[in-house]
């Protein structure tokens, strides 16, 4: 039914805008210790971050309250089932959170430390889990006719799992960086780029190991190979990752982060219409699987939500352009409020 | 203990924990942007101190308000699991617009205000401030209007093995959940108003950065003297509602067992559940209740006896829950009547200073325990009527539970006590001087 593709799809835009958005605090978040030579650097990284962050994350919070309204069953079987691993992400984000706000209030390295210890595993935790619980997805999760997972988090840590995490790892780190080569300057500025410069062929490489393993892992290719048209999407993420090097190497580093972003949405939507039309295959039986037309609310609460979605997202989508743009100077010494 | 126990433990918790928090980013907000705009339009700089300071506090609470606040969207699904697939058609959207509408303005624009204070002019910036109270207090009555679904589920009908919508504008518009944000809301300004004048108090009373703290003081004043009177005025409208809606949770929370017309108040009552009866009953006064309830001496009210034993709340929880809220209700309007009379010779009243600093944490108390008459109250059910709470959980290991139970009360703890350090201690410092 139409309204329930459309949802699919929406749902799926909205993980894509989370990643692409929170997806550099997540790297900056896990980059810290490596990339930051001193507390100035850290700071600036922190306040390269600070006025987005929260209002990236929301779009986390609204992806998994999207699932709840339009598909109940797929968030009552999805959110249960993978109960540790998202309890691992959950405590991770409050981590996160709170070594924001906290991590200035006390002048003293040793309070600091904890706290960047909080951003860090709050920042790295996610990244990987993440990509750990969509490559589940797409592999398919062993639950049972009533929904009940047979398996467990260590079920989750099989070989195309973790390289799912690596890879959203690797994605969400360059994203990081690159944004960190827009709002900082000097020697941070350089050390970032140089980063992102080493990194880029890592993820090259495990783009490709995915793109190869999920044939073999998943039935992701089916809805390719039925409507080949669909591979344009594939071409334009590995568009974008091709860019980002283009643009790396030009120092030209808002157009490489832009590229950056439209790799981390095509390989969102890669994962997206490959599901398609289901939400939480089954591994036991396909009979099992959630799908966007089992597991849907009712007409009438599609249609509401779609009006409220229509009226909202692009409000939403607005005013955080222009939050971005407001703060879209470099941050320099004056700017260290956090 | 069964995964469904300490789901329930977990969720009690975790919620309770988070609107330790919420109130005062409800109500902080709105005196922040008040005494902002005030700034922004007259320019003189004890309001600007002000603002600074009382934002100060206000984002170290919104911190730890925020990330408890995403613990509970993710524990509908991770341990209601029965109960997400059973409403989700109506309860989800209502979190989905909360988020859409509401924690997305006021995530965003938070990040502006903390950051954006030499890139906005002084209005704009103020302003940025009012959107975030109101984003705040947008979100509040979406989630209030969520948990008034789950008080008087309205606007469905069974179809396809679980609750499907049939009427949005009913649910929207429920009357329990009009009531039940008329209450809240002013509670959390209570809240607010307690936390400002009882920190205020404590440096009039230390004779220190006196104009600051009376301005500050009766600011709140204001807010909390209309707050305190709204809270109890539409408590009794609110009660009158449960008396017709919920009459299970009526009767446990004045412990009454038989139903009777001229139905008593007992001013002391211990309940016995187990032998159905009140153990100890001191001064029952006959009427009293029917006509609170009801507004007629002689109406009838339902007693506990005419509900089966499985479908009776837990009473003696529910009968404290609610005597506790009322009696401290009633002392948070004596304490702002008394301000009211005080206000212009505050500093030669320090009992009456001292009372209000250690006042502070009492509507925290009040309001945690409002809210457990109003889930416990509402027990066995999950949705009043509907479904029970027996049959909403998630098909999860008891270790599962244990182990995720454990570790938000360890972390939960953790972030309580850094959390209300910092407050403290930025509270005790007072406004600083500002830089040129």
């Amino acid at each position: 039914m139409i309204l329930e593709s459309i949802w699919f799809f929406l749902w799926g835009l909205l993980w894509a805008v989370y990643f692409m958005t929170d997806g550099f605090d997540l790297g900056i978040g896990t980059l810290m210790p490596f990339v930051a030579k001193s507390e100035e650097d850290r700071r600036v990284m922190i306040n390269a971050m600070g006025p987005l962050w929260d209002g990236n994350e929301v779009w986390l919070l609204t992806a998994g309250g999207v699932t709840f309204a339009a598909f109940p069953t797929v968030y009552a079987v999805m959110f249960s089932s993978l109960y540790s691993a998202l309890m691992l992400i959950l405590f991770a984000l409050i981590m996160r959170g709170v070594a924001f706000e906290f991590r200035g209030k006390v002048e003293s390295p040793g309070w600091r430390k904890v706290w960047d210890i909080f951003l860090f595993i709050g920042s790295a935790a996610p990244a990987l889990l993440f990509g750990v619980a969509f490559a589940n997805i797409f592999r398919g999760i062993p639950i049972d006719q009533n929904g009940i997972n047979q398996g467990n988090l260590l079920t989750l840590l099989n070989p195309y799992g973790l390289l799912g995490g690596v890879l959203f790892m690797l994605l969400f780190l360059t994203h990081g960086c690159l944004w960190l080569s827009i709002k900082s300057e000097g020697d941070l500025q350089s050390r970032s780029a140089a980063t992102a410069v080493k990194l880029w062929p890592v993820l090259l490489g495990a783009a490709v190991l995915f793109l190869v393993a999920s044939a073999f892992a998943t039935n992701l290719y089916a809805n390719y190979l039925s409507y080949p048209v669909l591979f344009l999407v594939i071409l334009l993420t590995v568009a974008g990752l091709l860019g980002v090097r283009f643009f790396l190497g030009r120092q030209a580093y808002f157009k490489a982060w832009f590229a950056s972003a439209l790799t981390i949405v095509g390989a969102t939507f890669y994962g997206v219409i490959g599901l398609f039309p289901n939400m939480f295959p089954s591994s036991i039986d396909p009979a099992y699987s959630l799908t966007a037309h089992n597991a849907a609310s009712s007409p009438l609460t599609l249609k509401i939500m779609l009006v409220v979605v229509i009226i909202f997202v692009p409000v939403v989508l607005a005013y955080q352009a222009w939050t971005y743009f407001t703060f879209k100077d470099k941050v320099t010494l004056d700017d260290l409020i956090y | 203990m069964d995964a469904l126990l300490l789901s329930r433990m977990q969720f009690t918790a975790t919620t309770l924990f988070h609107f330790l928090f919420v109130p005062l980013t409800l109500g902080l907000s709105i005196m922040v942007a008040v005494m902002e705009t005030i700034y922004a339009r007259t320019g003189k700089e004890i309001y600007l101190k002000m603002t600074r300071f009382w934002g100060k506090l206000f984002l170290i609470n919104f911190a730890v308000g925020v990330v408890t606040g995403i613990t509970l969207e993710f524990q509908f699904g991770t341990n209601w699991s029965g109960y997400s697939a059973y409403v989700g058609d109506i309860f989800g959207s209502l979190l989905a617009i909360e988020a859409t509408a509401a924690f997305f303005l006021e995530s965003t624009l938070i990040g502006v205000w903390v950051f954006g204070w030499k890139k906005l002019s002084a209005k704009a910036h103020a302003a940025v401030m009012w959107l975030v109270a109101g984003a705040s207090n947008l979100s509040a009555i979406w989630i209030l209007t969520a948990n008034g679904w789950m008080q008087q589920p309205v606007g469905f009908t069974l179809r396809n093995g679980r609750a499907e919508l049939t009427d949005f504008a009913a649910v929207v518009f429920n009357k329990f959940s009009i009531l039940q944000i008329l209450h809240v809301l002013p509670s959390a300004f209570v809240f607010t108003a307690f936390f400002v004048m009882g920190i205020s108090a404590y440096h009039l009373l230390k004779k220190q950065h006196v104009e600051f703290a009376t301005k500050s003081f009766n600011f709140a004043l204001v807010f909390g003297l209309i707050a305190s009177l709204a809270v109890a005025v539409e408590g009794d409208f609110h009660a009158k509602h449960v008396t017709e809606s919920q009459p299970a949770k009526l009767a446990a929370m004045e412990a009454l067992w038989d139903t009777t017309t001229r139905a008593p108040v007992h001013l002391i009552a211990l309940p016995d559940q187990e032998n159905e009866k009140n153990a100890i009953q001191i001064a029952s006064i006959p009427g009293v209740l029917s006509f609170l309830g009801r507004g007629d001496i002689n109406a009838e009210i339902k007693g506990l006896k005419d509900f089966p034993k499985d479908e009776r709340p837990p009473v003696l929880m529910t009968f404290l829950s609610f005597r506790i809220m009322v009696g401290l209700g009633m002392y948070f309007i004596l304490m702002m009547v008394l301000g009211l009379l005080l206000r212009k010779r505050l500093m030669d009243y320090p009992i009456y200073l001292k009372a209000m600093l250690y006042s502070i944490p009492l509507p925290a108390v009040a309001i945690s325990f409002g809210w457990m008459l109003a889930e416990f109250g509402r027990q066995p059910w999950i949705v009043y009527g509907l479904m029970k709470t027996a049959d909403a959980g998630s098909p999860l290991a008891p270790i599962q539970v244990a182990l995720s139970l454990a570790a938000f009360i360890g972390m939960y703890g953790f972030l309580g006590a850094v959390g209300y350090y910092l407050i403290i201690k930025n509270a005790r410092k007072g406004p600083q001087a500002l830089a040129a």
